[in-house]
């Protein structure tokens, strides 16, 4: 019997009895839909995560000042201390492990345009904080060091901002006026567009002006510390930037006097580890995704090898009949494991189109990219059609197994 | 005589269970020559069954000798017995048989399938098939859309789309009123004339009557072989009659 034939005869043989194949495979459906939809949709946030992080910066570290309250009424006093611009330029020229740093000092100011107003986080910082994030004006330029030197009032602002401000973010928005807490500023450029950090924080809803601007007509006079702020830091990537964090909490502890047991007055946040951890716990979440695909295939295979035993004992007499006008053992194994199969790969089939559903339904859901590699498809119908036989092989034999007298006997 | 059809030598069938041993068949001497119809009789426990069983390749002698049309079949395997009925032998059972849910084509075509005849070649032997059995106008019909008569004509149709050298047939009327008995054995003598050798089991003497030898078994071994007479087949006679315009 060649083996088209034996296919038709299967998928005829499964006709038969619709209710209780598409029962059997919706074991199958279930596991591989499982697989897919969390093989698509961990890509996807490993994407997008990858995304998110790429945007903010890569071998970024932020360096915040006096977030950690600083023990008791004793050990404290007189030992306040937080971030400064000698800790910055310390920083600079000695750590080796570092590239480039940037202090950037926070207000939340009212914006006013011709007609419009609002009011959002206005930033001072130094041109090397748009090289730190890797953030470049979409239209317009950035500040640079010059307007720094002698804090010319000029703004880049987010493209949320300029669509607040002005109702688009387009070129239109540069070289127009606007008042940062009554002060008069000239948008130089808008800044391309971030999106969101992965806490939701909208990167486009800033205005940044240059830090000594910011000093004297925001801060209203210039201080030596950094509190309302942070240091921005990228690490030399020939260090990484775990060696340059741990470089960064010596030094300062060193310059803040901190005792080795004592409890840092700035806190330290690494975005490559942050991105690491989170694609970490993305990691875990498809390992226990996996692992319940892995049971419902494994289920699936057993409602298969179930159902089949059921079908070889309910065909007992086809089957002796079957061997009494000429069917090899061969013959009939084969029959019963391409059932079994069939069974199986369809589940897969039916499991490709539930889990790409399911996929494409989070990840519009969530805004996800969604990747669908061929190969996953291949592999999928591959191990469901595997799983067929490994649990079609019992029945299967049991079939090619029986005396063509006793089976023609059976009632 | 080398080219009888089925010659049993001393042929004996011992089935254990346990510490018990039955013996079956003793010594059990045949020959059945081409063309023959031959009708085996005797009680339940006789024998009878078993001896169909090697007959039909279905199962092995303990001892003796059995050549199938000049080949010697006794010490095949399963894969060689499954060709040897694939190609030589015919099976007609009590309960029909037919695939369920499969059309009448399809089920007289299942041996030709097993014997990797290409689908064309299939339809046409499997439609001249039930076509020499009367059901040329019933080739799509389904076994539950088909009486009982016309479903053993399918089994005798998908018996002898092989071309078998022998066609086994098993109690063929035990499921059927006596009237359509009468109609089953009609076919069979009708098959029997074409030159088919049959060899028919049954307990009935009505239906034996339609053969033309008939061999009685008793405790394993041949009691009695005789032909039978015109004389004692009071059925055929009716039945001719009966079914005159």
């Amino acid at each position: 019997m060649k083996l088209d034939e034996m296919i038709r005869a299967a998928l005829r043989a499964l006709l038969r009895n619709k209710m209780r194949t598409f029962l059997t495979s919706l074991g199958m459906t279930i596991g591989v839909g499982a697989v897919i939809a969390m093989v698509v949709i961990g890509q996807g946030a490993k994407a997008k995560v990858e995304e998110t992080f790429t945007s903010m910066g890569t071998n970024v570290i932020i360096i915040n000042p006096g977030s950690v309250v600083t023990g008791g009424a004793k050990a404290g006093a007189g030992t306040i201390s937080t971030l400064t611009f000698d800790d910055l330029r310390a920083m600079q020229e000695e750590l080796p492990s570092i590239h480039l740093t940037a202090a950037l000092l926070k207000a939340t100011c009212p914006l006013i345009a011709e007609d419009q107003n609002w009011t959002t986080t206005v930033n001072g910082t130094t041109p090397e904080y748009f090289q730190i994030r890797v953030w470049a004006a979409s239209a317009g330029s950035t500040f640079d060091v010059p307007d720094v030197e002698h804090a010319t009032k000029v703004a880049m602002i987010g493209q949320t901002v300029a669509e607040k401000l002005f109702g688009s973010a387009d070129a239109k928005a540069v070289g127009r006026k606007i008042r940062i807490k009554n002060v008069p500023f000239q948008v130089l450029g808008i800044l391309e567009r971030k999106g969101q950090s992965p806490s939701g924080y909208d990167f486009d809803d800033q205005v940044f002006i240059p830090i000594s601007t910011f000093q004297r007509q925001i801060a209203g006079g210039l201080h030596n510390y950094i509190n309302k702020g942070a240091i921005y830091v990228a690490a030399n990537p020939s260090f990484g930037t775990t060696r340059a964090q741990a470089d960064i909490e010596s030094l300062l502890r060193e310059r803040h006097h901190l005792a080795a047991d004592a409890e840092p007055d700035f806190l330290i946040k690494n975005l490559d580890e942050i991105a690491k951890a989170k694609q970490e716990s993305t990691e875990t979440l498809t390992t226990f995704l996996a692992g319940i695909a892995a049971v419902s295939l494994l289920v699936g295979g057993i409602g298969i090898m179930n159902i089949m035993l059921v079908s070889v004992t309910e065909r007992t007499r086809e089957i002796g009949l079957r061997m009494a006008v000429g069917a090899q053992p061969r013959d009939i194994l084969l029959q019963f494991l391409v059932e079994a199969v069939s069974l199986s790969a369809l589940g897969g089939v039916l499991g490709i189109a539930v889990g790409l559903g399911a996929a494409q339904r989070l990840a519009a859901r969530f805004q996800w990219p969604v990747k669908v590699q061929p190969e996953l498809l291949v592999v999928a119908v591959g191990f469901s059609a595997l799983v067929g036989i490994v649990f079609g092989v019992y029945p299967a034999r049991k079939a090619a197994q029986l005396d063509p007298i006793d089976a023609l006997r059976y009632e | 005589m080398s080219t009888a059809v089925v010659a049993l030598e001393q042929v004996s069938k011992v089935y254990r269970t346990g510490e018990v041993c039955v013996e079956a068949l003793h010594g059990l001497n045949l020959r059945i020559t081409p063309g023959e119809f031959v009708a085996i009789m005797g009680t339940s426990g006789s024998g009878k069954s078993t001896l169909l069983h090697i007959l039909g390749c279905l199962d092995r002698p303990s001892s003796g000798r059995y050549r199938l049309a000049g080949h010697d079949v006794a010490r095949l395997d399963r894969r060689a017995l499954a060709q040897v009925r694939n190609r030589m032998l015919g099976f007609v059972f009590q309960s029909f048989n037919l695939l369920p849910r499969t059309n009448a084509l399809e089920n007289v075509e299942l041996p030709l399938v097993y014997a990797g005849r290409p689908r064309r070649e299939r339809r046409k032997l499997a439609a001249a098939a039930l076509e020499r059995v009367g059901l040329a106008s019933r080739l799509f019909h389904h076994p539950n859309q088909l009486s009982g008569g016309q479903q053993q004509r399918v089994a005798i149709a998908r018996a002898l789309v092989c071309d078998p050298r022998l066609v086994l047939a098993d109690e063929p009327t035990g499921n059927l009123d006596s009237r359509t008995g009468i109609e089953i054995m009609e076919l069979f003598e009708s098959i029997h004339r074409q030159g088919v050798t049959v060899v028919l089991v049954t307990h009935e003497p009505e239906i034996a009557a339609y053969a033309s030898r008939l061999v009685v078994i008793k405790d394993g071994t041949l009691c009695s072989d005789e032909p039978v007479t015109a004389r004692a087949r009071p059925f055929a006679a009716a039945s001719g009659a009966g079914s005159g315009p």
